[in-house]
């Protein structure tokens, strides 16, 4: 499908006529919350809706066929997208092994590691965590110390990590580990460790919003065959660094929308909210005026991100190479976010504090959860501090104040 | 940057070529100490014009390439990195966008071709009061025979001492403050009764207080429709204020590029000061923020070229984001160089001067941000 003989067009057809037949009508616009990895047991049609587009591989629709991908061309996947929009249908493929995981062990797996993964992440057998940070390796990731030990025919781990989002419901865990305690960033491999080792324990962190899918996870004498190691021993660096790449793209949320705050929050406005909660005087404007000229800031910093978000698409496709607006759309995407659920929070007034109980709309009740929640965007995926360091090292030229001590 | 097309990039490479070489900011220090009272080199404005810059938005058939908003926004972003003095954005853009949407075959006729060839020079005379407010016109147009007499003043007029033509806002019914009622006309600069006088701003760049007493002028002066150029104003200023935005981000850019240097060359305490993270975050901050306001000036800009209905919304974004970024960084750039930046012989003040009066001109960023919002119903 990559070669452009066939018609575009005949390609539109081809996936509006399948996505036809095979969407159940009943889960139309019923994505959002869904395609993150969570606990809900799927309902029939969802199961037979992640089956079809896993056999079509269309879940990872630009993936090589070869490993259960779509083999689609950009421009095609493109299409799917709009095809998809169009009908309500939505992505039931997704959660770290489509965002982070599989994009990099294409890049660094073997072939028999790719033959072994690949496939069933695109469809959606197997569900995968990510074991990178620990208690004392937060921003200084390289300085983690949960370490594999050669033990001759397996590596024997020994060590917790934290933040494994999804760490309770995941089958996989790709994870750095360390192995030569005499080197910082060059004594650390990616290994990849099965979660129902009776070795592995998993507690989940209630966090300020209340309940997480974030977990606290400690191996004990795990046993992990060799073959699971990725890349070169003491390699495992270089390809933490990409697969934090894909994270951050991932998370500033591309085409806009909030930037990572997407996945929290709730929708619509706060001008329009502000419109309802506030009020409006004899000219149509916000009755508030501080409150107006704050609003006014945050909806044109959306609009400004979403048309970068463009612009970098715009870039990619024509092929200019990677420019450096990428380095900043995490730190930009997150502030928007952040700030939405702040004036979101202050626009509602005292109903925008309620915990629980019927004297709040649900809406009322995200709100405060979103805002809650949402302070963790501009902390993980490398913190707003780690990002204004990459911008500074990387694109700016800046000598590193860190020295060898950091990447 | 905005993918471009073989011609745009050609255009692009030609106008920072030139800039760097012909006209680096020593070039602007050197009118400037000249008291020139046109506020610009007329040389560096003729060669300008040779090379096509004044004819880039104006139809081939009067003269111009017909090459789009984009294309000249690419230009006045190199002229403003230099900060060079031109009435390239008064005349090539403002005015010729004036004639181009609201001018009749004869006015057109008489005016962009020589507007294409650098031979005469038009602006705006919109502004009555220290804030831009373009529907707060008093300046009289009185019924006069057969055509109008017009009286009152206009300030801020750029590029007002050098003009042969002016765009002038005036009021043929209704109060100030009316969008009805508004006409726009053309006015030579030699019309009798008409006097101007030079506006000294701290940007040293061109300006005019100019004066209209009984000036007679016949009904084919008026521009578009009496009563009801207030839209064609608008749509004229929406053009003025996107390519301004151009300008505003070259001069942003390079003010940014001239301070990040510093950072990398100056030494304190044993090292350069650009290896100090309090400096190295708000240096990311700014770098993030012209990124920004580069995707919103390309966007007003490309809305134009594509007459798209969003054009009022993108174009008061663009203002106001490349507005407040100009802002910052022309404070930190004062402020990252120290004593030095505060100098007469230093750059940086003449980055600093610039960015107000141009984020003054066409509506500042207070402006903006509330039109943006009665733009979109809040």
């Amino acid at each position: 499908m990559a070669d452009f003989g066939g018609d575009i067009d005949a390609f539109r057809a081809d996936a509006k006529s399948w996505l036809e037949a095979n969407f159940p009508a009943s889960l139309k616009g019923k994505g959002g919350m869904m395609a993150i990895e969570g606990e809900t047991p799927d309902s029939a049609e969802v199961k037979a809706w992640t089956h079809a587009m896993g056999e079509k591989g269309w879940g990872v629709p630009t993936w090589p066929k070869a490993y259960g991908g779509g083999g689609l061309a950009p421009a095609e996947a493109r299409v799917l997208q709009q095809e998809m929009n169009r009908i309500g249908a939505w992505n039931p493929v997704g959660g770290m092994g489509t965002m982070m995981f599989g994009p990099t062990l294409l890049e660094y797996g073997n072939e028999e590691q790719k033959q072994q993964h690949i496939r069933a992440i695109a469809k959606q057998e197997v569900r995968w965590c990510q074991g990178f940070s620990e208690p004392g390796a937060g921003s200084d990731l390289a300085s983690l110390q949960t370490k594999a030990e050669d033990k001759g025919d397996h590596y024997l781990v020994n060590g917790s990590k934290i933040w494994t989002s999804g760490g309770q419901w995941a089958d996989m865990c790709f994870c750095l580990v360390r192995t030569d305690n005499t080197k910082k960033h060059e004594g650390i491999s990616f290994l990849l460790i099965d979660m129902h080792d009776p070795g592995v324990e998993v507690r989940p962190i209630k966090l300020i919003a209340g309940a997480s899918p974030f977990c606290e996870t400690f191996f004990t004498d795990v046993k992990v065959p060799k073959e699971n190691l990725v890349g070169p021993l003491n390699g495992g660096w270089t390809i933490a660094k990409r697969l934090l790449q894909h994270e951050r793209n991932g998370l500033s949320g591309g085409g806009g929308g909030g930037g990572g705050g997407g996945m929290f929050g709730v929708g619509g406005s706060p001008a329009s909210m502000a419109k309802s909660y506030v009020g409006v005087d004899e000219a149509g404007r916000i009755d508030d005026a501080d409150l107006r000229s704050r609003i006014i800031a945050h909806e044109m910093d959306t609009k400004a991100f979403q048309l970068t978000a463009f612009r970098m698409m715009a870039e990619a496709k024509s092929n200019q190479g990677p420019s450096a607006v990428t380095s900043i759309m995490k730190n930009a995407g997150t502030k928007v976010g952040i700030d939405r659920a702040e004036l979101i929070l202050e626009v509602m007034g005292t109903q925008g504090l309620g915990w629980e109980g019927d004297d709040f709309k649900p809406d009322e009740l995200q709100a405060v959860r979103g805002w809650l929640g949402g302070k963790a965007i501009t902390i993980f995926g490398g913190s707003a501090e780690i990002q204004n360091n990459i911008i500074s090292k990387r694109i700016l030229g800046l000598p590193d104040p860190l020295g060898p001590s950091s990447n | 940057m905005a993918v471009l097309t073989e011609e745009q990039s050609m255009l692009r490479d030609a106008a920072r070529t030139w800039t760097q070489e012909k006209s680096p900011v020593s070039a602007f220090r050197k009118m400037r100490d000249s008291g020139q009272p046109l506020g610009y080199d007329p040389a560096a404005f003729n060669e300008m014009a040779e090379m096509g810059w004044t004819g880039v938005i104006i139809p081939e058939e009067y003269g111009g390439s017909d090459f789009g908003y984009l294309s000249l926004g690419l230009v006045l972003e190199e002229t403003g990195r230099t900060l060079t003095a031109s009435p390239l954005l008064s005349t090539a853009l403002a005015a010729a966008s004036a004639l181009i949407l609201g001018g009749t075959a004869a006015q057109k006729e008489a005016w962009l071709p020589k507007i294409a060839a650098g031979e005469a020079v038009g602006t705006l005379a919109i502004e009555e009061g220290p804030h831009h407010a373009p529907e707060k016109v008093a300046l009289a147009a009185t019924k006069s025979g057969a055509g109008y007499s017009l009286s009152g003043k206009k300030t801020f007029v750029l590029e007002g001492m050098a003009a042969g033509v002016f765009v002038v806002s005036a009021r043929t019914s209704g109060k100030p403050g009316d969008k009805a009622g508004v006409t726009l006309f053309l006015v030579p600069a030699d019309a009798k009764g008409v006097s101007r006088k030079q506006l000294k701003l701290a940007d040293s760049r061109g300006a005019a207080i100019v004066s209209f007493e009984n000036v007679e002028v016949g009904a084919d002066a008026v521009l578009g429709e009496a009563d009801k150029g207030f839209d064609l104003l608008e749509k004229v200023l929406d053009r003025a204020r996107a390519g301004l935005s151009a300008e505003m981000l070259g001069s942003a850019i390079q003010a940014f590029e001239t301070t990040l240097d510093y950072l990398k060359t100056r030494v304190q305490f044993g090292q350069v000061i650009g290896a100090f993270q309090a400096l190295q975050h708000r240096a990311a901050k700014m770098f993030t923020d012209l990124e920004l306001a580069r995707s919103c000036v390309e966007a007003a800009l490309a809305a134009i070229d594509n007459d798209s209905p969003d054009v009022p919304e993108l174009v008061s974004l663009a203002k106001a984001k490349v507005g407040d970024t100009l802002h910052l960084v022309s404070n930190e750039m004062v402020q990252m160089h120290g004593g030095i930046g505060m100098t007469d012989a230093h750059d940086a003040g003449f980055y600093l001067k610039r960015a107000r009066a141009a984020e003054a001109a066409y509506g500042g960023q207070a402006y903006h941000r509330d039109r943006y919002a009665r733009i979109n119903g809040y």
